[in-house]
């Protein structure tokens, strides 16, 4: 199987429900109404999440894999999905000194996963907050 | 550099097996998609060219002329088959028809006509075998 021994790229989407409310306590509450609009209601609101994680490697010439997916699935779903799906963003201690926006949650991910997964496999964390939004971080 | 995607579908069925392995390896490695009877996907490909307009027509390439190259090259011989029993490069369980193999395949099949075509180049093949699963091959690296 030596066609195998190439780097290629895998990706899986996941989704998970959360809500979340975007405010910071160093902007006053007319600036963190400018800054986040509806956002910055006050009792939050929430999302469908697609979270889309892409790990890359040698692609094994056993199993013609870059990682199996049901290792990926039980990181990501032990790691982020029981952790974030139906619950309040804003109340995980990863967001205890940053704001849940989307930006900051992929950040947030890709600190949680590339930790949990083999050193130097996570490629990226994507995540789609609505059909028309979305954001994406390298693993790096 | 612009880059240029073109995406096609194709259904075919396929099972993981290495059979340099026992079956129960095979059975706890891959699970159900080691059932000797094959499944299927439909499967969506993605092929990412890359280059500058050319100065006449604004075209990385000619998106009918990629159409014709990805219908020529792989989906006549990938729609509708059983990957294992009926893709060469699969044939006699010289390579798993794993997402990544696919996409690797994939590859070799479209770059060398691509590179033909003077001013672009292959530059990402992704193939989804579920809306939630995808690999993808960017060439040798």
């Amino acid at each position: 199987m030596s066609e195998s021994a190439q780097k290629a790229y895998f990706g899986r989407r996941y989704m998970l429900s959360a809500s979340h409310r975007l405010h910071v306590d160093a902007l006053t509450a007319e600036e963190n109404r400018a800054a986040y609009g509806k956002c910055n209601n006050p009792h939050g609101h929430g999302h469908n999440y697609v979270v889309e994680v892409m790990v890359g490697g040698m692609v094994n010439g056993e199993t013609g894999m870059v990682m199996n997916l049901a290792d990926l699935d039980r990181v990501v779903n032990e790691r982020v999905v029981e952790r974030f799906d139906h619950r309040n963003l804003n109340l995980d201690p990863v967001f205890e000194k940053r704001v849940p926006t989307t930006e900051n949650f992929s950040l947030a991910l890709v600190e949680i996963l590339r930790e949990a997964l083999p050193q130097g496999s996570l490629e990226h964390v994507r995540i789609e907050e609505t059909e028309n939004n979305f954001f994406e971080c390298s693993g790096a | 550099m612009i880059f240029l995607t073109r995406r096609a579908t194709f259904s075919a069925s396929h099972y993981y097996w290495n059979k340099a392995w026992t079956a129960e390896k095979n059975e706890s490695v891959f699970g159900r998609c080691a059932n000797r009877n094959g499944h299927g996907h439909n499967y969506t490909l993605e092929v990412t060219v890359a280059g500058e307009p050319d100065a006449v027509t604004g075209f990385v390439v000619d998106l009918k002329w990629l159409k014709d190259v990805m219908e020529r090259e792989v989906l006549a011989a990938f729609d509708h088959r059983h990957l294992n029993l009926e893709v060469e490069e699969f044939g006699q369980g010289k390579l798993i028809p794993t997402t990544e193999n696919i996409a690797i395949v994939t590859w070799k099949r479209l770059e060398p006509a691509i590179r033909k075509a003077a001013g672009a180049q292959l530059s990402r093949v992704r193939v989804y075998e579920t809306p939630e699963i995808f690999a993808e091959y960017r060439g040798g690296q």
